[in-house]
């Protein structure tokens, strides 16, 4: 079992008026950085590295970095220098990138030499995580929606090939051009780090690391969809020819620990409050579909009948999708007690070691991931909220989940080679686009 | 209204895909370019227009019924594909007519192929870089808000979709959405490479503009007036930016004034 550290790293500022229950909208792209204090910056970035060289202290196995643009609820905007930091301070822990956002990146070869410098400094430390991004990325770094999916592919094609192949050699691809390649640095783990793919519930994603055999990370999903997801994987496995076990499964949820169930309840509330990931449920935050499903994140290859005419198509009244889709944008009403439903499905887990323990043993029973990580310190979070759970995850739940995993015989990525032996991406192949799938954009 | 319109609908079959339009009435050609989100069909401008001409309304290639070049990734890439289509259909003493995006491929069009254009016109015209402000990005908003700007104001926006856009338009701005995007997301509905090549075109050119277009700012028509030699600009007062929606007579009746009907 690989057991992993996560926070999004939260902008919180209590003085932006962007932070805490009252205030300015969170909306989405809607905020401007003006009041961005960069002090306080200073501050929260010491802070989420010194929390993550004390989770290294605390047993954790892997410190998981992930990467948003203009948003508050992810500091996260150039992860791959938190990563390179860590990879100085920290000594033990794999240092997890869940992952660099491929179809962003219009020369991908930095993105070679950067993460095999990383590998080096760390000695080997690093797993890298490719994602494609949510429409905020494809705005904040103008990416073109509609070739994201062609970038993703050919941006992971080109990188691992940069790292594999000696150079120098020539790619000329669809979307990248380089007369040179030939990189003066090289992953320190052969043949290059492990590569494991975060997501939500695209399918094609989900069969794209199958049949790469990559370990896939369901983020913060419910229980059954997770479940789900994990089957489809294990079909796609089942076709490429081979059998997907705990190795191949991860699963990201939010887990806290405290002194007292009173600090347990009144920490695990901040996880709905503050600047925290605006995609989440019960969060303050105010998502616009419409940047999240831009143009073509999702192909639509089909072609219209001839339109009769506008009037006539309004007079037939059908309803919209896209107007249903506007009212979405308003926030929903929340539920009575947002915190206790989502504790209740287990979406959030807080408490005592003793309340929380069984609570992850039936995740574990229910998933049997091979890797998992708590997402914890998020949202409103305060240092000392994060430093209580971080000292209780190392002294009870850790040892304890090591316990189960071993009873549970779930195994993770390094101590099963997801790749098999040797034949690790032989299968793979480019998995079709599901025209059907609008959550296709949506890996975090 | 539409549905006694006489209208035809017509296929071109060219190597890059084949391409759909409508057509209807006699005369001296007037093809007419749709906006970046698609052709919404025959309309009562068509039908003033095809009094007195022939008139073709294709979707352009990756627009509603015409299949998409997937190798296209630019407005010119588009504007070759028409100079087919006008070829393909014989074609000859062409008024082009382009609305909004359709002015940014018809100018485009214009600069490399104008031996079969007898006069152009550029209603809204997408493709220079306003000297001041934005061209307004649709990719930022909601396709509801979009249209609605679209337009003069809210009320002759329901006027004509609806309170709620039915599904098939729904669907055909969808599609269109991505198709704009494939070819114009950066630079947004312009090309610093168009203004330079302007400037030799000879063609006859009337631009329009509504007096209350709200996505491609009026001076914009200025600067296509500066930049194309033989070129007057005719503002249509109260319009938005869909003057063909909103004042199709006066419409029809400007594009009349230069294609000689």
């Amino acid at each position: 079992m690989f057991i992993g550290h996560f926070t999004e790293r939260p902008y919180q500022d209590p003085n932006s008026g962007y932070f805490g229950a009252t205030g300015r909208s969170l909306m989405d792209l809607g905020m401007s950085n003006a009041s961005y204090d960069p002090r306080l910056g200073a501050d929260l970035y010491n802070r989420y590295l010194d929390e993550r060289v004390f989770a290294e202290e605390m047993g954790f196995d892997g410190l998981m970095l992930n990467e948003h643009h203009s948003t508050p609820f992810c500091m996260g905007q150039v992860m791959n220098l938190e990563a390179a930091i860590l990879a100085r301070i920290t000594n033990r822990a794999k240092i997890v990138l869940l992952g660099n956002i491929l179809p962003i990146w219009d020369d991908p070869l930095f993105l070679a030499e950067e993460l095999a410098e990383i590998d080096m400094i760390s000695r080997g430390r690093l797993v890298t995580g490719w994602v494609r991004g949510t429409g905020r990325e494809s705005v904040a770094h103008n990416a073109v929606p509609p070739y994201n999916w062609e970038r993703f592919q050919e941006a992971h094609d080109f990188i691992v090939e940069a790292w594999t192949k000696p150079g120098p050699f020539r790619w000329e691809g669809e979307h990248y051009h380089y007369r040179y390649v030939n990189p003066w640095s090289r992953p320190y783990q052969e043949p290059h780090p492990p590569i494991w793919i975060p997501g939500v519930m695209s399918r094609n994603t989900v069969a794209w690391a199958a049949k790469h055999r990559y370990p896939y990370l369901m983020l913060a999903t419910e229980l059954q969809p997770t479940l789900e997801s994990f089957q489809y994987y294990d079909e796609v496995a089942a076709e490429a020819g081979y059998e997907a076990g705990t190795e191949h499964r991860g699963y990201l949820f939010k887990v806290h620990v405290d002194e007292t169930e009173e600090l347990a309840e009144e920490a695990g509330r901040k996880y709905v409050q503050g600047p925290s990931n605006p995609f989440l449920e019960g969060n303050q935050g105010i998502v616009r579909p419409f940047i999240q499903n831009l143009p073509g994140l999702t192909q639509r290859n089909n072609l219209l009948p001839t339109m009769r005419s506008f009037a006539a198509a309004a007079s037939r009244g059908r309803a919209s999708q896209h107007l249903k889709d506007e009212k979405k944008a308003a926030p929903p009403p929340p539920p009575k007690d947002t915190y206790v439903d989502q504790t209740e499905k287990l979406s959030i887990i807080s408490g005592t070691p003793d309340s929380v323990i069984p609570k992850v043993r039936h995740v574990l029973e229910t998933l049997r991931p091979g890797t998992i990580f708590f997402w914890d310190g998020d949202g409103a979070m305060s240092h000392d909220d994060q430093m209580r759970s971080l000292r209780l995850m190392g002294s009870d739940v850790i040892p304890a989940v090591r316990e189960m995993a071993d009873e549970l015989d779930l195994k993770g990525p390094f101590e099963v080679d997801p790749a098999g032996e040797g034949e690790a991406s032989a299968a793979a192949d480019d998995a079709p686009e599901s025209p059907d799938d609008p959550a296709a954009q949506a890996a975090d | 209204m539409a549905e006694d319109s006489a209208y035809r609908e017509g296929e071109l079959v060219l190597a890059t895909g084949t391409i759909k339009y409508l057509e209807q009435g006699s005369g001296t050609p007037v093809v007419v370019l749709h906006h970046s989100w698609g052709s919404p069909g025959w309309l009562p401008f068509h039908d003033r227009l095809a009094e007195n001409h022939r008139v073709v309304v294709p979707d352009m290639p990756g627009w509603g019924g015409s299949e998409r070049p997937a190798w296209a990734r630019d407005p010119r890439d588009i504007a070759i594909i028409m100079t087919r289509v006008v070829a393909g259909l014989d074609l000859e003493d062409v008024t082009l007519v382009g609305l909004g995006f359709g002015g940014y491929v018809a100018a485009e069009f214009s600069t490399m192929n104008p031996s079969r254009l007898a006069s152009l016109v550029l209603v809204g015209a997408a493709g220079l870089q306003p000297g001041e402000g934005d061209i307004l990005d649709q990719m930022m908003l909601s396709h509801r808000k979009y249209i609605e700007d679209s337009f003069r104001d809210a009320e002759t926006y329901a006027g004509y979709v609806g309170e709620e856009p039915p599904e098939d338009v729904r669907q055909l701005w969808d599609l269109s959405r991505e198709m704009t995007a494939r070819v114009t997301w950066k630079p947004y509905m312009f090309n610093r490479r168009l203004e330079p090549l302007l400037g030799d075109m000879q063609v006859p050119t009337l631009i329009v503009w509504g007096s209350e277009d709200k996505v491609v700012p009026i001076e914009c028509a200025r600067q296509f007036e500066a930049a194309i030699p033989n070129a007057r600009v005719e503002v249509v007062d109260g319009a938005g930016h869909v003057v063909e929606l909103e004042e199709p007579d006066a419409l029809a009746e400007l594009v009349s004034s230069v294609s000689g009907a």
